[in-house]
């Protein structure tokens, strides 16, 4: 809603003084937000001026020289290309030195002729060219033969106006009018909003027109006939609050219909009496009906849509937009005036499709009844005035609307509970007359009478807001908060995990969860995620973002790809986030690690090129830091996904459930050596891990002795260590895999993997005999299950 | 008894002379080896009477002391030389690179969350978290925003079905919160996450983050809210924070507040990045509806409560200086690599 304050000032007086900025700053306080205050006109030195002579110039085939009075004796010679510049034109001057919205004039010389200043239009002061005409967008501005040389010519054409463009809260439809906005300025500056004229004259001939309401979305509907109205420009003022306003002038007819809107907040339809069939008809319209709008466009109508009808045919979208038919025209003589209120949402659903309107956002806001009323009488009123209209008698009602005010019953109590304050009775009653609300007392009790343009307002709560408004919100004292005592508490975990991550040499990142169709199912596993289906937005922005990525994976992989196009080689991230999925009608949401790793580990000298080794002790250090110890492995199975190379990647196991997958990006995705893990937070987080608790320390020495086996190529470490394991039983204290060596000395189908064994007792130092036969145990153990050899 | 003297002097200057240690070692040969000129004056012992032995033997062990003292001084004084030459030859480059893994680094959002966290942990708040693919049901209605309410036009949405979306505000945790408590308790919680809207520009991101804030207690006020969120606020950007409050419109509070916060920037006189108003928008709040509570199973008139929320990115940006929101999902390593360390 754009304010025009002189607009506002026919209901409020204004001190003279009251700065626009100010104003602007003071609504704010009060709840309402604007984007941009200021002069509707922001121009200097400007003066009414009068071409006494004008000579074309001798250097040139369009330009003119004029000498233009501009004051008493004061004749300066202007250069103008302008082709309306004429003798004898009353014109808007810019003198030296004067600052508009785009340029500063200086005076200067035009192919060697003095010009001290410049003639304007005024879409050069700033004036958008969609108000103005073509004439008036042609050349400069042509003023009235009678206006005063030498004075103000912005005050002179009324447009010396301050706006403030407001961003409204949606609950206030009350202030979409300038009724609402002078009780809410009346409200700041403790003034009284006055009457509004609607006195008319009416002729002796009754209205004859009919009105039919046929459905429940219409609560009020009223209908009068204005006759022999003559079309014409509308007067100054109304043009310029019309502009002040952000809405194009047209012709004196339609302008009130905009005028009153903006005035009252009412939205008003007129129709060409002429091309009616002597009634209205308002009924929701049939699948499929058709109707031509305003803007000549054809429009398929649902059944959800209100349409209006002259009983014949469909000839309006109730709310949104009037049809071709029956609109105002330059011929049209007789009016017929329709001021309804109709189903906020049904306009809602109906503009949505079709076009958002000053109307249709009043319509959803939600109308005052009231208000339906007065607008109706201040529309003739200005009909038979300003368009010299006869208006007939009587109006055409159908008025099923609650136009009783509310009484709220609020205490003394409530108020002070809710705001923290300690205002007395007197004061909350002060608030209350501020807003120009009734109401009585009884005690601590005070009954308010909410007038019906205020529907925002239906609870008590609503009352304590307008008191603290009122009051001032500032002059509320925040205080800390005395609660019982309470230990506050977060997922711990995560943020551990996540330090752990950090720790192990990761960058966290944030990325998109929206993604196209192609990523969204990137890395999924087609033997275990084959059923489910990416989520599809219903309306995208874009199709670049119109699926639910299924992994995190594929959005870590679409940072590499980002990162990598940026010339960065060392790529290591990780993500804590949701990946989605379809499973028949059902949505799924799980929580996600997931990290990528490409490039290089260690810093300094010792650089490493980072392969499936690296990420798999990311991955165990993060298993092992939770808990899961000797609860994990990795297993090479057919839940792999296909994404992945299928000889360097493998399942995650805890405790024989799945968890979620490693490995290498398939090279037939991409080239370069790039490591990827998922592992689900979900389903790992439920599997529990015991506390941390001390175990004694063994007083007795441990042995640790290193073997080296000789064993086929394809038998896996792990089966090995199960081997050593099972065999070494509980002196067996640990086992490790510390060293891999293949080729020469060796035969092509071996290997040679060495072991550190540490043994030991908790009860007594063991003797060298008992060492040697644990050691024994162990390798014949492996000789039996993998033919391994201990090599020297 | 000169004789000792005699060559106690001899033995001071030959170590005296010696310049390396095989000198040393031959002198210690020459005075105290078995043939030794001290050894055999000790030897020479047998020969005196029972009187002269003991005088005589204290003697010999004085000098052989003296000597033999000397004499390991300057072996020990050759020997650290030596060793000092030969780790001469060892010197290594210490400006050489330590070894290392990489440094990981945590999200600036993630960050901001984190000191959240603790913040309203230490005030006995429960951090929770809900779906982000959530239910028309809990993303409105149960927040007093029935289908078609105008107030829907602020949050444009990704409906996934007329019944599922991705939640446009952490607020939708709110009502689950509320269901959840199925004892009907007092709440104290807040929500840090990710919401979504159908808007994407300069400065909007479709993906973004909030934290949302509720209390429900007994007597919950205005004036709680306004400390809560002062303590908030002076916390992250610093105390000299002041607030402004300006009356607003959510449907899941009444009355509805708009919190400026003093721009930190300029400290309030006015630059770009305020819009010369020396304010910056920040978070909304309110008094919890009683719709909203009674909706969610608490009498509203037991219970009142106040509720809050505010958008995380910008709080990073302006914790950070970051100026592009776009930099926070681009996740550009060099960017990320930036908040590698402890922040001040």
């Amino acid at each position: 809603m754009i304010l025009s304050t002189n607009f506002l000032k026919d209901y409020i007086d204004l001190d003279d003084d009251l700065d626009i900025h100010q104003l602007a700053e003071d609504m704010t306080k009060m709840g309402n937000e604007y984007d941009t205050e200021g002069k509707l006109i922001n121009a200097t030195k400007l003066v009414i001026g009068e071409i006494m002579d004008c000579v074309e110039h001798p250097d040139s085939d369009h330009l003119h020289v004029c000498q233009v009075k501009v004051g008493e004796g004061d004749v300066r010679q202007i250069v103008c290309g302008a082709p309306n510049a004429r003798k004898g034109l009353k014109v808007i001057v810019a003198l030296d030195g004067a600052k508009l919205p785009e340029i500063e004039i200086k005076k200067g010389v035009i192919r060697g002729q003095e010009s001290n200043g410049m003639m304007c239009a005024l879409y050069e002061l700033g004036l958008d060219k969609k108000y103005l005409t073509d004439a008036q967008v042609a050349g400069i501005e042509e003023l009235p033969a009678d206006a005063p040389v030498g004075e103000d010519p912005i005050k002179y054409l009324g447009l010396d106006d301050g706006v403030i463009d407001f961003d409204l809260t949606a609950n206030r439809g009350d202030l979409l009018s300038i009724l609402g906005m002078a009780y809410e300025v009346g409200a700041i500056y403790d003034k009284k909003v006055k009457d509004i004229d609607l006195t008319h004259a009416e002729s002796d001939e009754e209205l004859k027109f009919k009105v039919d309401v046929k459905t429940e979305n219409c609560s009020l509907f009223l209908a009068r006939e204005v006759k022999n109205v003559k079309i014409a420009e509308s007067p100054d003022y109304i043009k310029e609050r019309l502009i002040a306003s952000g809405i194009r002038p047209i012709n004196n007819v339609v302008d009130i219909s905009n005028y009153v809107m903006i005035e009252t907040g009412q939205p008003l339809h007129f129709y060409d009496a002429d091309k009616l069939n002597g009634m209205l008809q308002v009924r929701m319209a049939e699948e499929g009906e058709k109707l031509t709008t305003l803007d000549e466009q054809e429009r398929e109508l649902s059944a959800q849509d209100i349409v209006i009808s002259d009983g014949t045919r469909a000839i309006g979208l109730a709310g949104v937009m009037g049809g071709l038919d029956t609109e105002i025209t330059e011929n049209t003589k007789n009016v017929v005036i329709e001021a309804a209120v109709f189903d906020g949402v049904c306009v809602r659903k109906t503009s949505n499709k079709i076009l958002r309107s000053e109307a249709s956002n009043r319509f959803e806001k939600g109308l005052d009844p009231n208000r339906t009323y007065m607008a109706m009488e201040r529309a003739v009123k200005l009909l038979s005035e300003i368009a010299e209209g006869e208006v007939l008698k009587g109006t055409e009602v159908y008025d099923k609307a609650d136009k009783e005010n509310k009484k709220i019953e609020i205490t003394v109590e409530n108020i002070n509970n809710i705001l923290g304050t300690k205002l007395s009775k007197d004061e909350i009653i002060d608030c209350f007359r501020r807003l120009a609300f009734e109401c009585e007392s009884k005690d601590n009790t005070i009954i308010v009478d909410v007038p019906t343009r205020r529907i925002d307002i239906s609870i008590k709560e609503d009352l304590i807001e307008e008191v603290g408004r009122v009051y001032g919100v500032d002059n509320v004292e925040g205080k800390s908060m005395t609660l019982s005592v309470k230990k506050g508490s977060y997922d711990r975990t995560s943020r551990e995990i996540r330090n752990k991550m950090v720790n192990l040499g990761l960058s966290e990142t944030l990325s998109y969860v929206l993604t196209n169709p192609e990523e969204a199912p990137m890395f999924t596993s087609e033997k275990l995620d084959g059923n489910k289906e990416s989520i599809r937005i219903l309306k995208p922005l874009t199709e670049e973002r119109s699926c639910l990525r299924q992994t995190v994976t594929t959005a870590l992989y679409r940072l590499y790809q980002y990162n990598k196009a940026h010339h960065i080689e060392d790529i290591n991230i990780f993500e804590i986030g949701k990946s989605f999925y379809k499973l028949g009608e059902e949505f799924f949401e799980e929580k996600k690690l997931s990290a990528l790793m490409s490039g290089t580990y260690y810093t300094g000298l010792k650089q490493e090129k980072i392969d499936f080794y690296t990420i798999k002790g990311v991955v165990e250090e993060v298993l092992e830091y939770l808990g899961y110890g000797a609860r994990y492995s990795f297993v090479v199975d057919d839940n792999i996904p296909g994404d992945l190379h299928p000889g360097k990647s493998a399942s995650i196991i805890v405790d024989g459930k799945y968890m979620g997958y490693i490995g290498r990006i398939n090279p037939c995705i991409c080239n370069e050596e790039v490591y990827v893990f998922e592992i689900n937070l979900d389903k790992l987080l439920a599997v529990k891990t015991g506390k941390m608790k001390y175990k004694e320390i063994s007083k007795f020495p441990t042995v640790k002795k290193d073997i080296a086996l000789l064993v086929n190529k394809d038998v896996p470490a792990s089966d090995l260590q199960k081997a050593i394991k099972s065999a070494g039983g509980k002196l067996l204290l640990n086992s490790k895999v510390f060293d891999l060596y293949t080729g020469k000395g060796i035969d092509e189908d071996k290997k040679s993997i060495a072991f550190t064994l540490e043994i030991g007792d908790s009860t007594k130092t063991l003797t060298d005999e008992e060492i040697a036969e644990e050691i024994n145990k162990i390798t014949e153990n492996l000789a039996k299950k993998f033919n391994a050899e201990l090599r020297g | 008894m000169d004789k000792v003297e005699e060559v106690k002097q001899n033995a001071l200057q030959e170590i005296e002379q010696a310049n390396d240690v095989a000198t040393l070692e031959a002198i210690k040969v020459k005075y105290f080896g078995k043939k030794g000129e001290l050894t055999a004056l000790l030897k020479m012992m047998g020969t005196l009477s029972a009187e002269e032995k003991p005088k005589f033997g204290a003697i010999v062990n004085s000098a052989k002391e003296e000597v033999s003292e000397v004499l390991n001084k300057k072996m020990d004084a050759f020997a650290k030389a030596e060793m000092d030459k030969k780790l001469q030859t060892e010197k290594i480059d210490v400006t050489l690179p330590g070894s290392k893994i990489i440094r990981g680094s945590k999200h600036p959002l993630t960050r901001v969350i984190e000191e959240i966290e603790d913040l309203f942990v230490s005030m006995g708040y429960d951090v929770v978290a809900g779906p982000e693919l959530e239910t028309d049901e809990y993303c409105f209605e149960r927040l007093n925003l029935p289908k078609g309410h105008p107030a829907r036009d602020m949050q444009d949405s990704f409906y996934i079905t007329p019944e599922y979306l991705l939640r446009t505000q952490t607020s939708a945790v709110q009502a689950r919160a509320m269901m959840a408590n199925t004892e009907k308790t007092p709440l104290r919680i807040i929500v840090p996450g990710k919401t979504y809207r159908r808007e994407d520009d300069a400065t909007h991101s479709h993906q973004f983050n909030q934290v949302e804030g509720l209390v429900v207690d007994k007597n919950i006020s205005f004036a709680d809210l306004k400390g809560t969120l002062e303590i908030f606020m002076k916390h992250m950007l610093g105390e000299d924070t002041k607030l402004r409050f300006r009356p607003s419109y959510f449907p899941f509070t009444e009355p509805s507040y708009e919190v400026d916060v003093s721009c930190f920037k300029c400290g309030g006189k006015g630059c770009n990045l305020c819009k010369h108003t020396g304010w910056i928008e920040l978070l909304g709040a309110g008094i919890v509806h009683p719709n909203v509570l009674s909706m969610n199973g608490y009498d509203p008139n037991e219970y009142s409560g106040f509720a809050f929320g505010t958008g995380l990115d910008r709080l990073a940006m302006f914790k950070y200086g970051i100026t592009d929101i776009r930099l926070l999902y681009e996740n550009d390593v060099r960017f990320l690599k930036q908040f590698d360390r402890k922040d001040d």
